[in-house]
C-alpha cells in the first residue's frame, strides 16, 4: 500500500500538475461567462509555453519569458475575439483553428530559431521559475501530518503555483463583487440586457477574452518554465480540453474549478507515479494510466457527475435585434 | 373620416408653442432594398400618452429602435425636449432621458431584480454600495408608482407581469422622462393590462411622457391621449384619440376598408374526432405545465383555446403534435394515441391524421434555409407521393409545391426561393398549404395570424372556415381574443395549465373571458 | 442565396479566403527569414510538377477526401466531429484485423472486407461520443478530442503488447499477406508515368465513389433531407417527426465510418501493415477540407486535392529548404480553417456588398 511519503509526493505533484489546468480553467471561465466559447485554450497555452521558453532561453530571464508567453496568448485571444465578436464567426471553428495555428507555428518558429526539432534549449537557473520555500516550512515540518503537508506539499513550488491558487479567490471576487463581474456575467446570459442598459457588449466581451488570454499565458508559461525546463512539441497534451471539461464539471464557478482541477491533477500525478498498476493480480497497462484523465473527462462530460447549465448566451454571436 | 384631417408631418393635435418631449423630423431607414421608415415626422407632447399604431411590418419598432440608438437613421433628425440630439447608442438614449420596455424583455434571467435594475447604472467599481443604494431607491419608486416587486427575487421565478414591472423600474431608476413601451400587453391578461395602464397614467400625471406601440386598437382608445398611425414605413396621421374611432384607425392602418368580421354559417358538428382526458405535462424544470386537461373536438367545428401566452397552450399543441411527451389519455377517432415512447412523435401523429400549424413558424414550422419546395413537403418527406424507397422524388415534390403555392396564393410563386426570403404572411401560407392539403382529420393551429399582414389574415381565416365546413375538426390556439371570437364555434379558456371553462361565443364577451384568463374561476355563468 | 450570384458564394469567397490564408503563410515564411516565392515554387513543383509528385499528392488527397467527407456529413447534422483522427486510427485497426485474419485470395475481396472493417471500427469509435451528445448533451467537440487521445493510447497498447510480431522490437503488425495488397498507381497507371514508389492506389477510386455516395445521400435521399433539416433546426426537425437521437447517431456513424475508411488507403494501400500513428493528422486536415469545400462532396474533393498538394509540397519543401519545418503545413491548414470557417464574414460582408443584386420588391 501507499505510505505517507508516497502520498505526500503524490499530493505535491498533484498541486504542480493542477496549476496549468487551473489557469486554463479560470481562463475559460472568464471567456465563457461572457458568452464566448473557447475551445482554443489548448492552443493559447501551447503558444504561451513556446514563447515563454523561447524568450527565457534567449534572454536568460524567466520574467521576460512570462511576458512573452502572455503576449502571444493574448494575441491569439484577440484573434479569437475578432473572429467571434467582431466578425460573428463560429466560435468552435475559430478555437480549432487557433489550436492548429499554435501547434504549427510553435514548431515552425522553434525550428527556425533553435534548430532543435521544434524544441527550445533546456532552461537553467534564472531562465526557470525557482521553487519557493514558504516561511516557517523548516520549523513546522516536525509537526505530525500537518507539518509535512505544509512543508512538502504546499511549500516548495514555483511562484506561479501560488499565483494560480490566489487567482481562484481573485476570480470569485471580480465576478461576484465588482461592477465588471456583474456586467461580465450578464453579457454571457443575455447580451441584449447589457446592450440596452447602455454598455458595450463588444468591449465587455473583448475584455473577457483578453483576461482569458492572460490566464492561458500563465498556464503555458508554467508548463514550459515551471513544470518542465523548456518547450517540447505539443507539450500541452490536451490540457486545454481537460480544463474545459473541468470548467463544465465546476459549473462555471471559481471554487469548484479549483476542486475539479485538483482532481485532474491528481489523476495526472497518479498516472506519472504508477506507470503500471497491479490490481488484484491483473496488471493495468501504462497506456491506460496515461489515458485515464481523458477517460475521466468523457465520464464527467457524460454528466454522470451532475448536470450543469452553461451561460445562456454562450457560443452565439450577439446581433442587435429589436 | 371625421377628425382625421392631418397629413404626415403636420400633427394637428399638437398644442402650438409648447416644446414637445420628442420631435422626429424626416427620419428614413432602409434595410437593403426594404424601406422600413420613410421620411417620418412626429411630435410627442410632454406629459401625454402617445400611441403609435400600425400593422406588423409598418415600421413602428424600427422607428423606436432608432430612437433608442439601436439603429442609425439614414436621414433625419431627433429633437429631445427641443434639443437636437444624436443617439448613436443606447447609452446616449439613456442620457437623453429615454427608457424603453421591449416586447421581449431584456432581463438577465438568473439575476435578482436588484441586480437587473443596477446593471449598467452602477455607482462605482464595487457592487455592494450600488446595490444598497438601489435597494432604497427601488422601495421609493415602488411606493410612488404601484410597482411593488421583491428586489431579491430572481427574474426566472417571476411572472411576465412582474418582469415587465422590473423593466419599467429599470427605466425609472435611470431617471427616464420618456418611456417607450413596445407591445406591452401581448403577454398580459386583460386585468394585468389594466393595471399597467393605471401605472402609465400615474406616470403621465407625474409629468412623464409615454409612447405606447401597439397593434391593438382597443388599447389605443383606452389609454392614449394622441395617436399616430403608421403604414408601410410611413407616418400617415397623428390625431387626438378622443377625435377618432377604431374603424377610422383601422382604415388608416390598412389603407382601405377592412372587414372586421369573418362570414361564417353555424357549425354542423359531427362525431367526436379528438378526445382528451386528464392530460398532464411536466417540463424539464419539474414544473407542471398541464394539470389535467379534458376536452373534445368534433368534426366540422372549431374549438378556440383562449388564454394569455404561457398558460399551457403551447404545451398542449406540442403534446398533440407529437413534440412533447405527456400522461393522460388522448384518442383520435376513437383510436388511442401514444403519449410517450417512439410512437409519440410527429411522424406518428401525421400518420394518425393530425396536421399541425405550429405557433412559431420560424422555430418549428419551416426550415428557413430550405427552399420553398423542400418546405412544402416538410414533415411528409416519407410519404409515397414523394417517391418510394430511399430517394426523394424531387420532381414530384417540386410539382406539388408549385400547386400548393398557387392554390394558397403564395407570393412570389417561386418554389426555389428560400423560406427566409418570404414575408411573414407568405411563410404562414406555405405552412398552411402543407398542413391543410395533407387532408387531416384534425388540424392543430397555433397563432395562425401572428406577424401576418391584414390581407393574409383574411385569406387564412377564410381557409380555416372552409376546412371546418368540409367536416374537419380544428383546434385553434390564439392569444388574440378577436381571432378567437371570429373563428371559434366553442371557446375554452386556459389558465395555469387548466381549462377554466367552455363558452359559446354568442353567449359570452371579452370581459367574462378576460376574467377567466386571469384565473377567476368560472366567470359569471355556468 | 441572399441575392448574390451563386458563383460568388461557392467559388469566389472560398478562393479569396484561401488567398488570404496563403498570404499570411507567406508572411510567416518571410518572418523566419526565407523567401516565400521560392518556397511556393518548391511546393508547386514538388506537388504537381511531375508524375512522382502527383502520386503522392493524390495519395494524400485520398486520405483527406475520406476525412473531409466525414467532417462534412457531420456538419450537415450540425455536429462538429473533431474525432476523425481517432476514428481513422481505429479504422486502421479494423483494416489490420481483416487483412491479417485470412490469406486473402484476391485484392478485390480483401478491399471489400477491409473497407467494411475500417468503416465499422471508425463508426464504432464515433458511436460513444455521438451517443453521449444525443442523449446526455455532452459536448461532442471535447468528447471526440478525448477519444482521439484514448484511441492513440489504445493503439500504442495494442501494437506494443498484442499485435506486435513476436521477437520484433518495432511496435507494428506483421506485413499484410500478398492477397490483401491493393494495386498501386504503378500497377494500373504506369502509362501515366507513376513509378513503383507512388503510394497512390485503388483506394483513390473508393474515395471518389464515396464522394458520389455522400452527394446522393445528402441531397437525394430522405435520410439526407432529414439530416440537413435536423442540422438547420433541431426543434423544427422534432416537429416534423425527425428523431434527434436517431439522426445524430446515423450522421455520426456515417461520419466515423468515412473517417475509418481512410485506413484502406493509408494502412492497406500504402503501409501494408498497421504502424503507430498511421493517421498522421489527416483527421484534422479533414476539418479544413470540409470547411473549404463548404461541406459539398465536390468542394471536398477539390479541397482535398489542394491539401494533398500542400502536404506533398510541404514534404518537398522540408527537403529542399530545411529551415522551413514540415509543420508549416499545419500552419497553412490552421489559416485555411480560420479564414474560411471563422473569419468568413470578414470577406463575405464586403464581397456580398459588391455583388448584391437589388431584390425584387417582394419582401
Amino acid at each position: 500500500m501507499m505510505d505517507l511519503s508516497t502520498l505526500i509526493q503524490l499530493l505535491d505533484s498533484t498541486l504542480r500538475l493542477a496549476t496549468p489546468l487551473l489557469f486554463a480553467c479560470l481562463a475559460g471561465l472568464f471567456s465563457e461567462r461572457a458568452g464566448i466559447f473557447d475551445i482554443g485554450l489548448e492552443g493559447k497555452m501551447l503558444a504561451a509555453a513556446f514563447f515563454a521558453a523561447a524568450a527565457a532561453a534567449m534572454t536568460g530571464s524567466v520574467w521576460l519569458g512570462l511576458v512573452a508567453g502572455i503576449a502571444s496568448s493574448v494575441a491569439l485571444s484577440l484573434l479569437h475575439g475578432a473572429a467571434s465578436i467582431t466578425f460573428r464567426g463560429n466560435q468552435l471553428i475559430s478555437g480549432v483553428a487557433i489550436n492548429f495555428l499554435a501547434a504549427g507555428l510553435t514548431v515552425v518558429i522553434g525550428e527556425a530559431w533553435f534548430e532543435l526539432g521544434g524544441r527550445t534549449p533546456a532552461l537553467e537557473g534564472a531562465a526557470r521559475f525557482q521553487e519557493i520555500t514558504l516561511p516557517l516550512a523548516g520549523t513546522l515540518s516536525g509537526i505530525p501530518v500537518l507539518g509535512p503537508l505544509y512543508a512538502e506539499v504546499l511549500s516548495g513550488h514555483s511562484i506561479l503555483v501560488y499565483v494560480g491558487l490566489l487567482a481562484v479567490p481573485a476570480t470569485w471576487f471580480v465576478l461576484f463583487r465588482t461592477r465588471f463581474g456583474l456586467r461580465l456575467r450578464a453579457v454571457g446570459e443575455n447580451p441584449g440586457a447589457v446592450d440596452t442598459a447602455g454598455i458595450s457588449v463588444v468591449r465587455l466581451r473583448y475584455s473577457a477574452v483578453i483576461i482569458c488570454g492572460l490566464l492561458c499565458g500563465l498556464a503555458g508559461a508554467h508548463l514550459a518554465t515551471g513544470l518542465s525546463a523548456g518547450f517540447v512539441k505539443d507539450m500541452s497534451a490536451g490540457r486545454g480540453f481537460i480544463a474545459l471539461a473541468a470548467l463544465i464539471f465546476a459549473k462555471w464557478r471559481p471554487w469548484y474549478a479549483l476542486g475539479a482541477c485538483l482532481l485532474f491533477g491528481l489523476l495526472d500525478a497518479l498516472g506519472n507515479r504508477f506507470q503500471s498498476l497491479d490490481l488484484f493480480g491483473a496488471t493495468v497497462p501504462t497506456q491506460f494510466m496515461q489515458a485515464l484523465p481523458y477517460i475521466l473527462t468523457v465520464v464527467i462530460l457524460a454528466g454522470f457527475v451532475g448536470k450543469a447549465t452553461p451561460p445562456r448566451a454562450g457560443g452565439t454571436p450577439y446581433v442587435k435585434e429589436r | 373620416m371625421t377628425a382625421i384631417d392631418t397629413i404626415a408631418g403636420r400633427p394637428g393635435a399638437a398644442a402650438p408653442g409648447k416644446v414637445p418631449a420628442i420631435e422626429l423630423r424626416g427620419i428614413s431607414k432602409a434595410f437593403g432594398p426594404v424601406q422600413a421608415n420613410k421620411d417620418i415626422a412626429i411630435r410627442v407632447e410632454r406629459g401625454t400618452i402617445h400611441g403609435i399604431i400600425g400593422e406588423n411590418g409598418a415600421g413602428k419598432s424600427t422607428l423606436m429602435s432608432i430612437l433608442y440608438g439601436f439603429y442609425k437613421a439614414d436621414a433625419g433628425e431627433i429633437l429631445i425636449g427641443g434639443q437636437r440630439t444624436e443617439i448613436p447608442d443606447s447609452q446616449a438614449a439613456i442620457r437623453a432621458g429615454i427608457g424603453m420596455v421591449f416586447q421581449h424583455f431584456k432581463l438577465v434571467e438568473n439575476f435578482t431584480v436588484l441586480e437587473n435594475v443596477v446593471l449598467g447604472a452602477e455607482d462605482g467599481a464595487m457592487l455592494r454600495p450600488s446595490l444598497a443604494k438601489a435597494r432604497k431607491l427601488l422601495v421609493d419608486l415602488a411606493r410612488e408608482y404601484e410597482l411593488q416587486v421583491d428586489p431579491d427575487a430572481k427574474i426566472e421565478d417571476l411572472g411576465v407581469g412582474m418582469q415587465q414591472r422590473v423593466e419599467i423600474l429599470k427605466a425609472l431608476y435611470r431617471q427616464a422622462d420618456i418611456l417607450i413601451l413596445d407591445e406591452p400587453t401581448g403577454v398580459l391578461t386583460p386585468s394585468e393590462a389594466d393595471h399597467l395602464f393605471r401605472i402609465l397614467r400615474g406616470l403621465r400625471d407625474e409629468g412623464k411622457t409615454i409612447v405606447l406601440i401597439t397593434h391593438k386598437l382597443r388599447e389605443i382608445m383606452d389609454v392614449t391621449d394622441n395617436v399616430s398611425v403608421m403604414r408601410r414605413g410611413e407616418m400617415v396621421a397623428t390625431v387626438r384619440t378622443a377625435d377618432t374611432s377604431p374603424t377610422d384607425l383601422a382604415e388608416l392602418m390598412v389603407g382601405r376598408k377592412v372587414l372586421l368580421r369573418v362570414d361564417k354559417t353555424p357549425a354542423q358538428p359531427g362525431a367526436v374526432v379528438l378526445d382528451v382526458q386528464g392530460l398532464r405535462v411536466t417540463d424539464g424544470k419539474g414544473v407542471e405545465r398541464l394539470r389535467g386537461i379534458d376536452f373534445q373536438v368534433r368534426a366540422g367545428e372549431i374549438l378556440g383555446i383562449a388564454g394569455v401566452a404561457g398558460n399551457g397552450q403551447s404545451e398542449l399543441l406540442e403534446v398533440l403534435g407529437g413534440i412533447r411527451e405527456a400522461s393522460g389519455a388522448v384518442t383520435l377517432n376513437g383510436q388511442p394515441l401514444d403519449l410517450t415512447g417512439p410512437r409519440a412523435d410527429g411522424r406518428a401523429r401525421r400518420d394518425a391524421g393530425i396536421a399541425h400549424v405550429p405557433e412559431d413558424r420560424h422555430r418549428l414550422g419551416l426550415i428557413l434555409d430550405f427552399t420553398a419546395w423542400e418546405n412544402t413537403g416538410f414533415g411528409y418527406q416519407d410519404r409515397a407521393e414523394y417517391g418510394t424507397g430511399a430517394l426523394i422524388d424531387q420532381q414530384a415534390m417540386r410539382r406539388d409545391a408549385q400547386g400548393k403555392m398557387q392554390r394558397f396564393d403564395v407570393r412570389p410563386a417561386d418554389c426555389w426561393l428560400h423560406a427566409k426570403n418570404f414575408s411573414g404572411g407568405n411563410q404562414q401560407k406555405i405552412v398552411l398549404a402543407r398542413e391543410i392539403e395533407c387532408d387531416p382529420d384534425l388540424l392543430l393551429v397555433g397563432q395562425p395570424t401572428r406577424g401576418v399582414d391584414i390581407g393574409a389574415i383574411e385569406f387564412i381565416h377564410q381557409r380555416l372556415i372552409e376546412m371546418r365546413d368540409a367536416g374537419k375538426a380544428i383546434l385553434l390556439v390564439s392569444v388574440e381574443l378577436d381571432e378567437i371570437f371570429a373563428l371559434s364555434d366553442r371557446i375554452a379558456v386556459m389558465f395555469d395549465g387548466r381549462i377554466m371553462g367552455e363558452r359559446l361565443p354568442e353567449q359570452t364577451d371579452e370581459t367574462e373571458l378576460g376574467l377567466m384568463m386571469a384565473g377567476m374561476a368560472e366567470g359569471r355563468r355556468t | 442565396m441572399n441575392g448574390i450570384p451563386r458563383w460568388v458564394d461557392i467559388a469566389l469567397i472560398p478562393l479569396i479566403n484561401l488567398a488570404l490564408a496563403l498570404l499570411v503563410s507567406a508572411l510567416v515564411i518571410a518572418l523566419i527569414g526565407e523567401n516565400p516565392a521560392d518556397a511556393m515554387g518548391v511546393m508547386i513543383r514538388g506537388a504537381v510538377g511531375s508524375a512522382y509528385g502527383w502520386g503522392y499528392t493524390l495519395y494524400y488527397a485520398t486520405n483527406f477526401i475520406f476525412t473531409g467527407l466525414a467532417v462534412a456529413v457531420a456538419f450537415h447534422a450540425r455536429m462538429f466531429n473533431i474525432g476523425g483522427e481517432g476514428q481513422a486510427a481505429l479504422g486502421g485497426l479494423g483494416v489490420a484485423l481483416v487483412c491479417l485474419a485470412i490469406p486473402w485470395p484476391h485484392w478485390t475481396l480483401a478491399l471489400v472486407a477491409a473497407s467494411f472493417g475500417a468503416a465499422l471500427f471508425g463508426a464504432a469509435w464515433a458511436a460513444v461520443p455521438a451517443w453521449l451528445q444525443a442523449t446526455r448533451g455532452s459536448h461532442i467537440v471535447i468528447t471526440t478530442i478525448m477519444f482521439n487521445f484514448i484511441a492513440s493510447a489504445l493503439l500504442v497498447y495494442l501494437l506494443v503488447n498484442v499485435l506486435k510480431v513476436p521477437g520484433s522490437m518495432a511496435p507494428e503488425t506483421a506485413r499484410f499477406p500478398e492477397g490483401a495488397r491493393l494495386p498501386s498507381a504503378y500497377d494500373w497507371g504506369a502509362w501515366m508515368g507513376f513509378g513503383r514508389s507512388a503510394p497512390l492506389n485503388v483506394a483513390f477510386f473508393l474515395a471518389l465513389g464515396c464522394c458520389v455516395a455522400v452527394w446522393v445521400l445528402i441531397w437525394k435521399t430522405r435520410l439526407g433531407y432529414e439530416i440537413r433539416a435536423f442540422g438547420q433546426s433541431e426543434p423544427a426537425a422534432k416537429y416534423a417527426g425527425i428523431r434527434p437521437v436517431r439522426t445524430i447517431m446515423i450522421a455520426m456513424l456515417i461520419s466515423g465510418g468515412l473517417a475509418g475508411l481512410m485506413a484502406v488507403n493509408a494502412v492497406q494501400g500504402e503501409a501494408e501493415r498497421l504502424i503507430i500513428d498511421s493517421v498522421q493528422g489527416a483527421g484534422f486536415v479533414g476539418i479544413a477540407v470540409a470547411l473549404m469545400g463548404r461541406s459539398h462532396p465536390l468542394g471536398v474533393l477539390l479541397a482535398a486535392i489542394l491539401f494533398g498538394a500542400l502536404y506533398q509540397g510541404g514534404a518537398e519543401l522540408e527537403f529542399e529548404i530545411p529551415a522551413i519545418s514540415r509543420e508549416m503545413i499545419v500552419v497553412i491548414q490552421a489559416l485555411v480553417i480560420l479564414f474560411t470557417g471563422a473569419l468568413d464574414n470578414m470577406v463575405r460582408g464586403p464581397v456580398e456588398g459588391m455583388f448584391r443584386r437589388p431584390r425584387k420588391g417582394a419582401a
